[in-house]
This record gives C-alpha cells, sequence and structure tokens, in this order.
C-alpha cells in the first residue's frame, strides 16, 4: 500500500494551502468600480484584494445598513476552522504513513474522507448562515430601505456561488484557489482509497 | 521710425514672395483633412479606451502646465503650477501658499513656457516634468506618479527665465538662462549704462537621482546679451549646453530696430562638465543672493519655503576653454540639437535660411584655434570652420526644430505660418504644411532626446483667428496635429488648449500610466493637523486663533455644528479626507471666504482660513459630487459676536 499512502499524504497536505489561499471570493464590479472590488475568504479571516477594498465595502454597505465586514476576533470560525483542518491534515499524514506500512486498512482513507466531506458540508452551511445574516440583519436606521417588487424590504444576500445582479453591483462569488486545493486534496484520498484497494488486492492474490 | 517701417515693408513683401509660393496649398488644405482621408479614425480614442501619448503643453500665461492625451487633442486636466488655482485651492491653502513664495514675496502668477521631461541616458524615463516661469524666475518640479508640483526653486540675478528649462541628459543639470540681462548685483543705475555692464546668468540647477530635489550649482555670469532658448548637447556632444543669444548689439531700448542691426547674433557652447570640475574644485566665488525654494512633502501635505542667502557664480574667464561663441545670423531663437548630438541647428528668426552648425568641426576649431575674434574675452568660432550647412530658403521667420528620429528635422515658421520637414545631412527640403496660423514651437513626443517617438508632430501655434466658432475678441489657442509617419505631413486634427502655449513636451502613455498614484494613504498622513480617528476630532482656541480638527468620509464631515466662533476670529478648517478609494475626493467651500474653495484628495488633509465677519449661522458643504448623499454633506458654524461668552463646542449626528 506504499503508493496508495503517498497518495493519501499528498492529498490531505493539500488542505495546507488554505492556510496560504483563499477559500472563497466575492467580487463587487459597479459602473462606478470599473476596478472591481473585492473580498478573498480565508480561514483565518477576510482580507480585500486591493489593500483598501474591506474599507470600501462598508462604506458603500452602510447606505443600506449591512453591517461591517466581520474582522477575525468578530467570527470563531476563524480561530477555530485553521484548528480543525490543522488537525484534518495531521490526520490524513497520519493514516497515510501507517497505510503506507500497512499498519491500518485502506478503509481509513475513505474515513477520513467521509469526516472531511462532513466537515466540509458543515462549513459551507456555517459561510451560509453568515452571508445570510450579513444581507438581512440590516440596521433599521438605514440611509436607504429599498423594496422588493412585492412590497418586502430588499435583502443583500451575496449568492453563495455563483453571479447576481445586486442594485448597482455585479456580484460574483466563486471558490479561491484554496477551495480547489480542498477539491483535488479531497479526490486524492478517494483516489488513495481505490489505490489501497487494489494494492491490499493483489497481496492478498 | 524709418527703420522700424523698412523692416515692415520686408515682411509684408517676403511673406508675399512666399504665399506665391504655396499659395494654392494653403487654400487647398484649410478644412479638408478629415473628409478626404481617414484622419479623423486615426485620432479617434473610442470611450473607455486611452491615447497613446501624456503631451504636455506649457500654459503660457496662465502660469499652469496643461496635460492633454495625443493623438485626440482631450484635455486631461490643468496642473496647478505658478498661478493661483481657485478650483483647488492650489495657492490658496495653508499648505500650498508657501509654493508661491518669492524673493519678492507671494506672487500668484506666472508665465509658464518650457516643460522637459527627465531623461536617462538621453531617453525620456518618465519620473518628473520640469518647467520655467518667465516672469518671477523660477523652475518647477513636477512629479508625474502626483501630477503635482512638488517643487519651485528661484533663480537669483536672472530676468526672464526664458532658456529654460532644459535639462541634461541624465536629468543632471536643469538649466535656467536669463533673456533680459540685468545689473548684478541688483543696484540703482542709469539704463542707458547697459552696455559693458549688465550680466546675463545661466543657472544650472543639479537634481538628486533619488528625490528630485534641485539646488543651485552654479551661476555662470555671461555677458549682457539676450540668452533666448538653449538645449543640451546629447550623445557625442553630452557634456555641452548651447544657448542662442539676440541682443549682441546689447541695446536698451527700441529693440526691434536696435537688436536687429548685426548680421550675426551667436550661439553660446557651454562645456558644463569642464565648469562642474572648476566648481568641485572650489572654483567660483559665492555671492549673497536671496532666492526661494519651496518644497512640497507628501507626507505633510505642506509646503514649506527656505530662503537661500548665496549662490556660486563663475566668471567665463576663469574657466578658460568652457565658453565659446558660434556666430549665427540674425538674432537666432529656438538652439536645437539632433538626436545624435551632432548637429546645433540656429533659428536665426530674421534670416531666410536655417543655419547648421557642426560638433565635431566646433571641436576641432577650437583644439585649431580657429578663432575669429573675441567677444569679453570669449573666443569667437570663425563662422565658415563650423558650418554643417545650410537649408536654403525654406520659409520665412524659423523658430523651432524637432527631429523624427529617422533622419528629418521639423522647423516651425512663423511669419510664412507653415511647417517644413527636410533632411539633416543633405540640408533638402522635403515637405512644406502651412499652420493656422504663425506657429511657435513645434513637438514631436521625445523630440528634445535621444529617442524621439516619430509619429505625430504638434504645432503650438500663436494666432486662432477663425479656426473655432468664435469667442468674442479674446480666443482660446490652437494646437495642430500632424502624422509623420509617411514621407508628406498630413495635418490630421486642430484642437484648443489653454494660456499661450510654448514649448511642449509629450511621452508614451505607457511610460507614467502604471505609476500613477490613486489615493494617498491615510496611515502615511504625517501633516500637523491631520485627524486620523474620529475621537481626535476636535476644536481648540488660540487667543484669536480657532482651529477645527476636522474629518470628512462620504457623505458627512465631523464635526458638522460649530460653536463658539466668534466675529474677528481666524478661523483655520484643517480637513483631512478619510477616503480611501479612487476618485472619491470631497470639496470644501463655506460662504463668504476670501479665498478659494479647498478639493481634498483621499487620504491628504488641506487647510482653509475663513475670517467671519458677520454674526450669524452660516453653512458649509462639500462641492465635489461625491455620492448619492452629496447634497446631505453640509454643515453649520455659528459666528457669535466679539464680545460673546460662547464656549468652543462641536457635534456630528447629536440631536
Amino acid at each position: 500500500m506504499k503508493k496508495a499512502g503517498i497518495i493519501m499524504i499528498i492529498g490531505s497536505l493539500l488542505l495546507l494551502g488554505l492556510f496560504k489561499f483563499p477559500l472563497w471570493n466575492i467580487m463587487l464590479g459597479a459602473p462606478q468600480y470599473p476596478d472591481p472590488l473585492g473580498m478573498d475568504i480565508y480561514i483565518e479571516g477576510i482580507q480585500g484584494v486591493e489593500e483598501f477594498d474591506i474599507q470600501n465595502i462598508d462604506g458603500l454597505n452602510h447606505y443600506i445598513g449591512m453591517k461591517t465586514i466581520p474582522k477575525v476576533e468578530d467570527m470563531w470560525e476563524f480561530s477555530v476552522f485553521p484548528k480543525v483542518i490543522g488537525l484534518m491534515v495531521a490526520l490524513g499524514v497520519i493514516i497515510g504513513i501507517l497505510g503506507f506500512f500497512r499498519k491500518v486498512s485502506y478503509k481509513w482513507f475513505l474515513g477520513w474522507f467521509i469526516v472531511m466531506s462532513i466537515l466540509g458540508i458543515l462549513g459551507m452551511y456555517d459561510f451560509n448562515l453568515w452571508l445570510t445574516d450579513y444581507g438581512t440583519d440590516l440596521d433599521p436606521k438605514a440611509i436607504m430601505k429599498l423594496l422588493n417588487p412585492d412590497g418586502s424590504p430588499m435583502t443583500y444576500k451575496p449568492p453563495l456561488l455563483g453571479y447576481q445582479k445586486m442594485l448597482n453591483f455585479d456580484v460574483d462569488s466563486w471558490p479561491g484557489v484554496g477551495a480547489y486545493m480542498i477539491f483535488v486534496g479531497m479526490l486524492l484520498t478517494v483516489v488513495a482509497f481505490f489505490v489501497g484497494k487494489k494494492e491490499s488486492q493483489n497481496i492478498e492474490a | 521710425m524709418k527703420k522700424s517701417i523698412n523692416i515692415l515693408f520686408f515682411l509684408v513683401i517676403a511673406a508675399a514672395l512666399v504665399g506665391c509660393n504655396n499659395g494654392n496649398d494653403k487654400k487647398g488644405s484649410k478644412g479638408q483633412g478629415g473628409l478626404s482621408t481617414n484622419a479623423a479614425e486615426r485620432v479617434y480614442v473610442a470611450p473607455g479606451e486611452h491615447d497613446e501619448f501624456y503631451g504636455f503643453m506649457s500654459g503660457g500665461f496662465s502660469g499652469q502646465l496643461g496635460v492633454y492625451g495625443l493623438p485626440s487633442g482631450r484635455l486631461l486636466k490643468v496642473l496647478p503650477v505658478f498661478s493661483q488655482n481657485p478650483e483647488n485651492g492650489w495657492g490658496y491653502s495653508e499648505e500650498t501658499k508657501p509654493m508661491l513664495n518669492t524673493s519678492y514675496g507671494f506672487v500668484p502668477w506666472d508665465d509658464s513656457h518650457h516643460p522637459d521631461i527627465s531623461q536617462t541616458n538621453g531617453e525620456l524615463d518618465g519620473r518628473w516634468i520640469f518647467i520655467n516661469g518667465n516672469n518671477t524666475p523660477r523652475i518647477a518640479r513636477i512629479g508625474l506618479e502626483s501630477f503635482k508640483t512638488e517643487e519651485i526653486i528661484e533663480i537669483p540675478n536672472s530676468a526672464g527665465n526664458h532658456s529654460s528649462s532644459f535639462i541634461t541628459e541624465n536629468t543632471e543639470y536643469v538649466v535656467a538662462g536669463t533673456r533680459f540681462s540685468v545689473p548684478v548685483p541688483q543696484k540703482d543705475m542709469s539704463i542707458n549704462e547697459y552696455k559693458g555692464n549688465f550680466k546675463g546668468a545661466l543657472t544650472f540647477i543639479n537634481v538628486d537621482q533619488e528625490t528630485g530635489r534641485m539646488g543651485i550649482k552654479f551661476q555662470l555670469m555671461m555677458p549682457g546679451f539676450n540668452y533666448d532658448l538653449s538645449h543640451p548637447g546629447r550623445d557625442k556632444s553630452h557634456g555641452w549646453f548651447f544657448f542662442t543669444t539676440y541682443n549682441t548689439e546689447e541695446a536698451h531700448s527700441l529693440l526691434e530696430v536696435n537688436a536687429s542691426q548685426n548680421d550675426k547674433d551667436f550661439i553660446a557652447a557651454v562645456n558644463w562638465k569642464k565648469i562642474e570640475e572648476y566648481v568641485n574644485n572650489g572654483g567660483g566665488t559665492k555671492v549673497p543672493a536671496n532666492y526661494a525654494h519651496n518644497i512640497l512633502d507628501e507626507h505633510t501635505h505642506t509646503a514649506t519655503s527656505t530662503m537661500l542667502k548665496e549662490v556660486l557664480t563663475v566668471n567665463p574667464m576663469d574657466v578658460p576653454g568652457a565658453v565659446y561663441f558660434l556666430p549665427t545670423p540674425k538674432s537666432p531663437h529656438g538652439c536645437d540639437v539632433d538626436p545624435t548630438g551632432e548637429y546645433i541647428i540656429g533659428n536665426g528668426k530674421l534670416s531666410a535660411d536655417l543655419t547648421v552648425h557642426s560638433f565635431t568641426k566646433m571641436l576641432d576649431a577650437i583644439e585649431n584655434k580657429k578663432f575669429d575674434g573675441e567677444a569679453y574675452g570669449i573666443p569667437i568660432l570663425n563662422f565658415e570652420d563650423i558650418l554643417a550647412g545650410v537649408v536654403k530658403q525654406p520659409g520665412l521667420g524659423p523658430l523651432h526644430t524637432e527631429f523624427d528620429g529617422k533622419g528629418n528635422a521639423y522647423t516651425t515658421f512663423f511669419i510664412s505660418s507653415e511647417v517644413v520637414k527636410w533632411k539633416v545631412g543633405t540640408w533638402e527640403v522635403l515637405d512644406r504644411q502651412p499652420v493656422f496660423y504663425s506657429v511657435g514651437h513645434g513637438m514631436i513626443p521625445g523630440g528634445n532626446s535621444r529617442k524621439p517617438f516619430g509619429k505625430y508632430f504638434v504645432a503650438l501655434n500663436k494666432i486662432t483667428k477663425d479656426r473655432y466658432l468664435p469667442t468674442g475678441p479674446e480666443l482660446t489657442q490652437s494646437a495642430q496635429l500632424f502624422d509623420i509617419t509617411g514621407d508628406k505631413m498630413e495635418l490630421l486634427l486642430d484642437f484648443p488648449t489653454i494660456g499661450e502655449p510654448h514649448y511642449a513636451a509629450a511621452i508614451p502613455a505607457e511610460l507614467v500610466a502604471p505609476n500613477s498614484r490613486k489615493i494617498y494613504k491615510l496611515a502615511e498622513n504625517k501633516h500637523e493637523y491631520a485627524v486620523l480617528q474620529d475621537s481626535d476630532v476636535r476644536v481648540e482656541r488660540d487667543g484669536k486663533e480657532v482651529h477645527i480638527y476636522m474629518n470628512m468620509i462620504r457623505s458627512h464631515f465631523n464635526p458638522d455644528n460649530i460653536e463658539g466662533v466668534k466675529v474677528g476670529d481666524k478661523v483655520y478648517f484643517h480637513i483631512t479626507n478619510h477616503e480611501q478609494d479612487f476618485d472619491v475626493p470631497h470639496g470644501f467651500a463655506v460662504i463668504g471666504a476670501n479665498n478659494a474653495e479647498l478639493l481634498i484628495m483621499p487620504g491628504a488633509t488641506e487647510t482653509l482660513v475663513w475670517e467671519p465677519k458677520q454674526v450669524g449661522v452660516w453653512p458649509f458643504y462639500c462641492t465635489d459630487f461625491c455620492s448619492a448623499l452629496h447634497q446631505e454633506m453640509q454643515g453649520y458654524i455659528r459666528v457669535s459676536p466679539a464680545d460673546s461668552n460662547i464656549e468652543l463646542s462641536w457635534s456630528l449626528g447629536e440631536d
């Protein structure tokens, strides 16, 4: 199971990319912003694509009563997520090494993948909850209180994935480099599972 | 009187002669350009697209610098330099007032003439642009990151700072020559003792390559001629500088006649490297002087003016071999050096021919002492020995010559109102095109460098007449853009220019645009009165002075209600723009201000002084439509009687 173990180790190590690259990216373009404003969402906090983008997004959002974009200390996620990812990387590497020396079954690889998938789905759910709160919990003293055509108050939740027109802004929300690295990394752990399965069968045969 | 009538008669006859040569051409080309060709396409810059070149046209008697896009001819900015500019508070705000300080006190206006872009190895580098103030002699340096005048240095012992501001090919020096000779030092004396007593100062200002800071290295005290224009030697002639002179007659009255008598005046060839060495070895004489050196600091956003009290002068006689006179026919105006540095063109404005001197022959004549007398001890070289060639009868009233880097020269003719293209080396005339009307300078991007970008020629015309819709007696000026990529020059576009442009300089946009500043960083704001945090907003009284530490961001001032000010107070509004977003300046205007408005860029702090004279509650507001709530961006200041005891108070958003 040498090959499978190595793939498992590489797969889990790819998650470390999250400490360097953004998980998600939201860009806001408008007629007045030919160079769109943007935020990069990292597991350790939110940063502007350009130096003053966060400040300028907050400045615009205050007109419609949105809260400011959370700082690191404002959200528990930014301290917990890095720990969870770090732990999962360590587990994945340990499982990979043990698999390499045939101390554990290849099924552990799949087990790690399932746990990581559940955590990922929970993370996305949590992220969506924040987007909803951010876009709908508006200051009652907002300067501009806009209504939908049906008369209900307009809210400003950015899309979780994809493009949406919001007032004068074109909003694009797409996975960042970090997300692609998780995707590839997790795919590799599944590959490791099948390779490990094949290697084990060969040995048995 | 009789003499001046004779000259007039000569000019009329000559103009008629030239007119006969090409009268048909003139009629044929007027107004037809765009229809018969695709000229419109070639100057059309589609919405949202950018011009290929920045063109910097001197603002002439506006004292400013016009920034245009080429080939579209669109005005991009009027960049304030030597004149107050109420539009953005330049010269009105407390921070910028010191920039216009001089030994004559505060001078709110000047006449700006000759911009020149900094160079490295003889090629445009896009760091800075320099321009001269002609009336109250000054040189300004403008940073091309912020497009802002960052430094102005006054030139002592100078008057009519016209053979300026031209730079050497590594921007070692900016050179400023005096057009009017004057007594040095100035003194009370009879004007008719001019001859032999007045001096002409040629000033070499060194430039710090990191900061751009200027300082006068030395002043060469020349005989009392008029030093009209100048250009640096380049490449092989790097190390020399050439100045045209007129009035070598040293007349002091009715110069149009009395300074037009000598058959030849001079081009002064100055070996500045030799003088630099002399000065570096302790040569020269320090003399008392009084001149202002004004610097705008980009972090404090504040200018300081320092009066300097001494200048180093050099007598050309003390540095043998440093200065020679090249005889040049008939009151030469422009003095231009071709991109190879070999040819020095004297545009004798009253001559029918163009004289071209050879640098190689000049060196040879110097070495072999082929002199034809001397003037005030300065050797005059023999005209025939240094002559490279003559462009015969190209037109009337040659003023300036530019080069395209492909071996061609383009000379402007004021009297015959045309541009003439001729071949460097064979001196044959290749093409001539009429201009409308009476061109002064011409400009090819990079034309004053080793590497011109020979795509366009801009004629900067002195007379406008009927080129645009009439606007009463006072008209704008007229520039004309020619395509010079073909054998024949092709007129593409007329466009209006501010002031009366003299020289201009242009540079490929890609050398400047990528470095253009978008905002000032608030975190780097070191202004004494900046308020970087809302908690620092306050109003303080110091006797009759009231200092308001205010900030602004879309869409409010903080504070926007102020009480406790009294009639007779001097109120300083120190306002910091807290925006950190591109193109979100805020303006500030307060009723009855006796100065101007402020236009404050993101991250900057500026100060306006307001002296309330009437009791009441007075509004102030943002003048730059900044946001959907711009109209709400306003405030009130309460002014109480002088003897009132209302305490200072300030607030934002309180009921």
